[in-house]
């Protein structure tokens, strides 16, 4: 409790903050609609990282459906690679541009298991911690027309990616010993717990479960669970539930749909994400999104580079495609982040054109294509 | 596990042994002597008596589920004498609460032991039970073969994994503090002594058993140093089985690709916590944890468990499912290579399963513990 106590005010200040800046969301979102229609010209601007692996091809996919769409976004595109640094912009750049647009759309970056000069911290990591974009929340949901084992799962994975067991802190104590640190903070794991709930809050969503490992880790993942539990207590409209990380992931392969919102530590965040990820479908159809208070970046929500398939006109776009419709929302342009999302949705609920990943023969093209010609474009 | 009984004064004592008891006319000497010749390592068969066999009941089920586990071997005729022990906690010399040394003397005399579930204690002070054996017996693999059963219908019906995790150290290490109010930093600890007794483990278990491919998993994309000198290791045994095949995946692929294919994967090999997270969702993905069993491998004895829960709300019942420590006292067997009444009983089980007869309530069924053992045993006596 003392720990709460201690926070209770910078709770509030973060509260009031996160309150304000929501308010002003929400005013504006009629206004520029309005605004919108009276000028068209009042354009976007969203920074635009390809990534490694396939997330080239699955970018240009989202940049021809905005072009067919007419979305008015523009783009500041930026090469960034861990795997190709000589190429790559740097990192101050990109994250400048992102605090400046307040808005991205990523693909995967790869990262290797060795770095050249030794470094630990991966470029993913470097990004997040330049921008503080310490929530990401992937929505899981059955999407029509995949077939899959498991049906009518909707959940939401909140992960906290700024700390944890991806502090990149490691040393050898000595030869063939390991040491690997995991921190993990009172003020981190608050944030992220009050993040879960808010989100549960806003969406409409019943309950809450906070993944972890207390009975093995009692210190660090008791601080975790600990301070969900006092966060909890202050969302009382809301179910608190919390779960052994092994259970939890059994509980996925047999039962996912008693699941709702999930609040995550970083590794387990990363498991489970993929978990729920197979069972929807694939690292080819679901979206996921970063927050730091300032701003968004839209990435897949299972982060794989299917580097296997570069080139090949395979990849499936899905997951892009709704993470573009996603940031439309964010920004409010309402109307064009449903039309993108309906266009996909029917495409597969149609079934006709299906990529490799989900028992299809088409190419990522001729699924760009076939979204583009179901989009409900506005009768001019 | 084997070669680690490779130690050449080792060897010497199983051939003092050996000489002993070859020369016993009592003992049935030629066939003992033909097992440990085709399988010189490891084994501890240097007599054809009874082995003796420390058995821990357990808690709540635990009672009813080793007492048909007895059953049933009785009904087999299997050459083993069970030495039950109690392992609740005592309070030692120091004032700590600890498993009592009659129990520890039990499984160091006899080198094996079948447990069933022990209850965790909810308050702090005292080390888990589970912890406490583990550490006591040098337990360093967890083996946990997770199969699909015919007749228990899940939504996977392909899945045929073995997780080997390791079981020392590694997010398990129980190194923690809290540096500063609010800031805890918990140690990873990854050695190469440990990674590659468990690496060399997993490829002599994928040799032993027939598996075609050994996969590393890891995440040494993130932890460089620690998953990758973990990496390092398997890659390195992988030198010395060009039999088996060995691949190397990243946790969370190998997260996503189970439960879109499990047929992908054979044998897993992996630091502490991946393990022990994949192999309950393995475990998940073929009905649970009341149908696969679980062995440690260790130096100082091997420990063959279920790794269920206690189930207190059907304690004493006759309700509860035995199959998980059945087929880890299965295992056991093959671990002594008693292989041939392992197969029977084996079968046996997974038939009376497949036949949906006389299924417990966890399966779906209405039969009673004792009736599903019964079945077993009738089914054990028809085919011997």
């Amino acid at each position: 409790m003392s720990v709460l106590t201690r926070n209770i005010p910078r709770i509030c200040v973060q509260a009031s903050q996160t309150v304000a800046a929501r308010s002003i969301h929400s005013s504006t979102n009629t206004n520029r609609a309005a605004a919108l229609a009276e000028r068209p010209d009042t354009r976007v601007t969203a920074t635009l990282i390809p990534g490694d692996g396939v997330g080239p091809e699955l970018v240009y996919s989202v940049q021809e459906v905005f072009k067919a769409a007419g979305v008015p976004v523009d783009w500041e595109s930026y090469f960034f690679s861990e795997v190709n640094p000589t190429l790559s912009a740097p990192l101050d750049d990109v994250a400048h541009s992102i605090s400046k647009n307040r808005v991205a759309l990523k693909g995967i970056l790869a990262t290797p298991d060795y770095s050249h000069t030794g470094e630990l911290q991966t470029l993913n990591m470097k990004l997040r911690n330049a921008l503080d974009l310490y929530a990401n929340v992937v929505h899981v949901k059955s999407l029509p027309g995949i077939k899959c084992r498991h049906s009518n799962i909707d959940c939401v994975i909140i992960r906290e990616q700024t700390e944890g067991e991806y502090s990149a802190l490691e040393h050898e104590s000595v030869r063939g010993v390991v040491e690997c640190l995991k921190i993990v903070t009172a003020k981190k794991s608050q944030r992220i717990a009050k993040f879960a709930f808010d989100y549960a809050i806003k969406n409409n969503r019943k309950k809450v479960t906070a993944v972890h490992k207390a009975n093995i880790m009692k210190l660090g993942d008791g601080l975790f669970l600990r301070s969900c539990e006092e966060m909890a207590k202050l969302y009382p409209n809301i179910e608190f539930e919390k779960m052994i990380v092994d259970n939890c992931t059994m509980q996925m392969v047999s039962n996912p749909q008693q699941f709702d919102v999930m609040v995550t530590p970083n590794l387990y965040g990363n498991i489970v994400d993929n978990i729920a990820s197979g069972l929807v479908g694939g690292a080819g159809v679901v979206s996921g999104s970063s927050y730091s208070a300032e701003c968004v970046v839209f990435e897949p929500g299972a982060r794989h580079t299917f580097s296997e398939a570069v080139g090949k006109n395979v990849a499936n776009p899905t997951a892009m495609l709704l993470c573009s419709s996603k940031l439309l929302r964010h920004v409010n342009l309402n109307s064009y982040s449903e039309m993108i999302r309906n266009a996909v949705e029917k495409v597969l609920k149609d079934g006709k054109i299906k990529t490799k990943d989900i028992g299809g023969q088409n190419s990522t093209q001729e699924f760009t294509y076939a979204v583009i010609s179901n989009l409900d474009l506005p009768k001019a | 596990m084997s070669s680690f009984f490779k130690g050449k004064a080792l060897r010497d004592v199983l051939n003092t042994f050996l000489k002993i008891f070859g020369n016993n006319p009592e003992t049935n000497s030629s066939q003992s002597i033909k097992i440990v010749a085709s399988k010189p390592l490891g084994t501890r068969l240097y007599s054809g008596e009874a082995k003796k066999c420390t058995l821990i009941p357990g808690d709540g089920i635990g009672p009813e589920i080793s007492a048909a586990v007895q059953k049933i071997f009785a009904a087999a005729n299997v050459p083993i004498e069970w030495e039950s022990v109690d392992v609740t906690p005592v309070r030692g010399p120091d004032g700590k609460f600890g498993i009592p040394q009659a129990a520890i003397d039990s499984v160091n005399r006899n080198k094996i032991g079948l447990k069933g579930p022990l209850m965790t204690p909810v308050g702090k002070g005292h080390r888990s039970l589970n912890l406490a054996l583990r550490k006591e017996f040098n337990l360093y693999a967890n083996v946990r073969p997770c199969r699909s059963l015919e007749g228990y219908k899940t939504l996977y019906d392909d899945v045929d994994v073995v997780t080997i995790r390791e079981n020392t150290e590694g997010e398990y290490s129980g190194i923690e503090h809290e540096i500063v109010d609010g800031v805890v930093q918990s140690i990873k600890l990854i050695t190469e002594e440990a990674s590659m007794r468990v690496a060399e483990f997993a490829f002599q278990y994928a040799i032993e058993n027939k598996r075609k491919k050994v996969t590393a998993v890891h995440k040494a994309n993130i932890m460089r140093m620690s998953d990758g000198l973990f990496l390092r290791c398997c890659r390195e045994m992988a030198k010395k089985y060009p039999d088996v095949k060995f691949e190397e995946k990243y946790l969370d692929t190998v997260c996503l690709n189970m439960v879109q294919d499990p047929s992908l994967y054979d044998v897993l090999v992996m630091p502490n916590l991946y393990g022990d997270i994949l192999s309950d969702m393995c475990a998940g993905l073929v009905g649970g944890l009341g149908l696969t069993p679980s062995g440690n491998i260790g130096l100082n004895g091997a420990l063959f468990e279920s790794v269920h829960g206690t189930a207190p709300d059907i304690a004493g019942q006759d309700k509860a499912n035995p199959t998980a420590l059945l087929l880890s006292a299965v295992m056991m067997l093959r671990h002594m290579q008693l292989n041939s009444y392992a197969d029977v009983i084996e079968r046996s089980c997974f038939e009376t399963i497949k036949e949906a007869k006389y299924l417990t309530g966890d399966l779906g069924g209405k039969a009673k513990c004792s009736e599903f053992t019964n079945e077993i045993c009738d089914k054990i006596s028809r085919t011997s």
